[in-house]
């Protein structure tokens, strides 16, 4: 579904990604880990196609298409969706018109699902405005269950949230990744920042990566590195740099 | 009456009649429960269906009610300058005088037209008396003809809200580029009294200068005053809103969002805290699209340690985040700048009623569409 070759981002006029080589197939999920800093989250908004993210070389290709140089909203269109760690409050934009502006559904179609994640009330409120930290976080879930993107990407979706908010949206992002469907007939994808693995306990990953200083380092079962991380710290991973 | 203004409606070319109906004139009247209609410096309808609630033009009611002179050049001093004394120096002054008598509450809207169609100067002397608990909400939609090129537009406008009562004053201009236009209002609050001023100008005019001034001098009085306004090439908006906290308990709230694709707006405000017990806040958020000046002057000035005042503007661009995280939903960069500015115009203005609500926000969206 995702093929990202040799890719090289510049920010500000520094390079800040390295080399960065990942597939991710359809059906799967991955998981993403590293230092604070170490450059995931520019990963993933080079993925969706953000300003200021420079790239100098590589290519990004999905479904077969290259989006290296797509506006944003073209990969919106393709399936590409996103959950913000720190989406920005717009004040006067409802939650609710921008649902119906994005999809074309019925309002009581967009009631139904904001009802499923606990936003009914918020329909009505504008977007992110005096939110908590749960509240974003099921808004945004909110958005994607609107927009059905086949490739979801992740920021920290534990950030913020309490353990009853975390059970709600563990479920709900499994859903979305169609870990419901038997795994032949899986088509959905994911590409998951996380901490502290949480996200682990409610979606099945299939594979992980770590990036260090805008790198790649390794790749492997998510639950191992994971495991290794809490055990030795990303120290480890600096040294394994070292060695290589 | 009411065929009457139907007639001189007729006489209206379409593009007229749809630059009126911008500025919130319902000709059949759904939603308004009165009207006032003057084109150049005729009084071409005053009609009005509410029980308790009287609309004159204003020499019928100086000479109807001996005491209306008492409110005639009292909130808005006669000299205060030029265009005042422009007003106050006409023989023959035209405007409209709304006497709501006490307890009488009327929430469907009163309209007041003004149409400048062929003079050079229209002007015009407005007193607006809401008394002792009485409610009242009036739609002034000011407008130019689509051929008129240049002229004038002076307005006086006083009122007066009574003890415990209510004053929606909602103002929408749709003028010319080669129209200037000076308002001159004041309003004096009562104890227990609420003064709502809106301000909608979406449209281009060559130049808008005024600074209504509510002086909340009864306990517990509230104004509140809200500005939208875009200047587009070639306008300039000089705008400003004042309140005066003469009594204890009284708060006044000035917010203002200025938008310009070139013109120049100087957004003003001033609140004077001079009693125990009294608040207010000034709030002016302006976005600059393309060229063109923001430049806010907002002012507190509190002369007792009573008083809590607070202010807070920004001037800058629509932030490229906001713009990005819309796109990501799949809106075009042009949807999401555009839901974004809607957004920003949007200003919730409590108290005021459904149909006036609808009236801004059909302004806006018919600005909307030119960004």
């Amino acid at each position: 579904m995702l093929d990202i070759s040799d890719l090289h981002v510049e920010v500000d006029g520094t390079e800040v990604l390295h080399d960065i080589n990942l597939h991710i197939g359809w059906g799967e999920t991955h998981v993403l880990m590293g230092p604070n800093g170490s450059g995931k989250s520019t990963l993933l908004k080079t993925i969706m196609g953000f300003g200021g993210y420079t790239i100098t070389s590589g290519s990004i290709i999905f479904k077969g298409q290259d989006i290296t140089r797509m506006p944003i909203h073209e990969r919106a269109h393709l399936g590409i969706g996103m959950m913000f760690q720190n989406p920005p409050a717009i004040s006067g934009l409802k939650l609710g018109k921008l649902l119906t502006a994005i999809s074309g559904l019925k309002e009581d179609e967009i009631e139904a699902l904001a009802r499923s994640v606990n936003m009914g009330q918020f329909l009505n409120r504008d977007i992110n405005v005096g939110f908590s930290g749960g509240e974003i976080k099921r808004s945004e879930v909110l958005q994607l269950k609107v927009q059905q993107p086949d490739f979801l990407m992740l920021d920290e979706p534990e950030s913020g949230v309490d353990l009853e908010n975390i059970n709600l949206m563990g479920r709900e992002i499994a859903t979305l990744l169609e870990k419901d469907v038997r795994i032949v007939n899986r088509r959905r994808s994911g590409l998951i920042i996380t901490h502290t693995g949480y996200i682990l306990d409610y979606v099945d990953a299939d594979q992980g990566h770590v990036i260090i200083e805008g790198q790649i380092r390794c790749h492997g079962n998510p639950r191992e590195i994971l495991r290794l991380i809490k055990e030795k710290g990303y120290g480890e991973c600096l040294r394994c740099k070292q060695i290589s | 009456m009411q065929t009457d203004i139907i007639t001189d409606m007729e006489h209206l070319s379409e593009k007229d009649r749809e630059r009126l109906a911008l500025t919130g004139l319902e000709v059949e009247m759904r939603n308004r429960c009165g009207s006032f209609f003057q084109i150049d410096q005729n009084v071409v309808q005053t009609t009005c269906m509410a029980e308790g609630v009287e609309m004159l033009p204003i020499k019928a009611a100086l000479e109807k009610y001996d005491w209306v002179k008492d409110y005639y050049w009292k909130a808005v001093p006669r000299d205060k300058d030029k265009y005042t004394r422009y007003v106050a120096d006409q023989e023959n002054p035209q405007g409209l005088v709304v006497i709501a008598h006490p307890g009488t509450k009327i929430e469907m809207p009163l309209q007041a037209c003004l149409f400048l169609r062929e003079g050079p100067v229209q002007h015009v002397h407005n007193i607006f008396i809401a008394q002792e608990d009485s409610e009242i909400h009036i739609i002034s939609g000011c407008a130019s003809s689509w051929q008129k090129e240049h002229g004038a537009h002076i307005g006086v406008t006083e009122i007066y809200v009574g003890k415990g009562a209510k004053v929606t004053s909602t103002m929408i201009h749709n003028w010319n580029r080669g129209i200037a236009v000076f308002p001159r209002s004041a309003t004096i609050v009562e104890e227990g009294g609420l003064f709502l001023s809106n301000y909608v100008c979406m449209q281009p005019v060559r130049k808008v200068s005024m600074y209504p001034t509510a002086s909340l001098v009864g306990d517990n009085a509230v104004a509140r005053f809200s500005s939208i306004v875009v200047a587009t090439p070639g306008s300039t908006l000089d705008l400003g809103s004042r309140a005066i906290l003469g009594a204890e308990h009284t708060s006044a709230e000035l917010v203002t969002r200025a938008i310009t694709t070139g013109g120049t707006i100087i957004s003003r405000g001033h609140i004077l805290g001079a009693k125990d017990n009294t608040r207010g806040h000034i709030e002016c958020r302006g976005l600059i699209l393309k060229d063109g000046i923001i430049h806010a002057i907002p002012e507190i000035e509190g002369t007792i340690t009573g008083t809590e005042l607070s202010h807070e503007a920004a001037v800058g661009k629509i932030a490229r985040h906001e713009i990005e995280y819309l796109m990501a939903r799949g809106l075009s960069e042009e949807e999401a700048t555009a839901t974004i500015i809607r957004g920003f115009l949007d200003v919730k203005i409590s108290g005021l009623p459904a149909v006036l609500q609808a009236q801004i926000d059909a302004a806006i969206d018919k600005a909307e569409s030119g960004f």
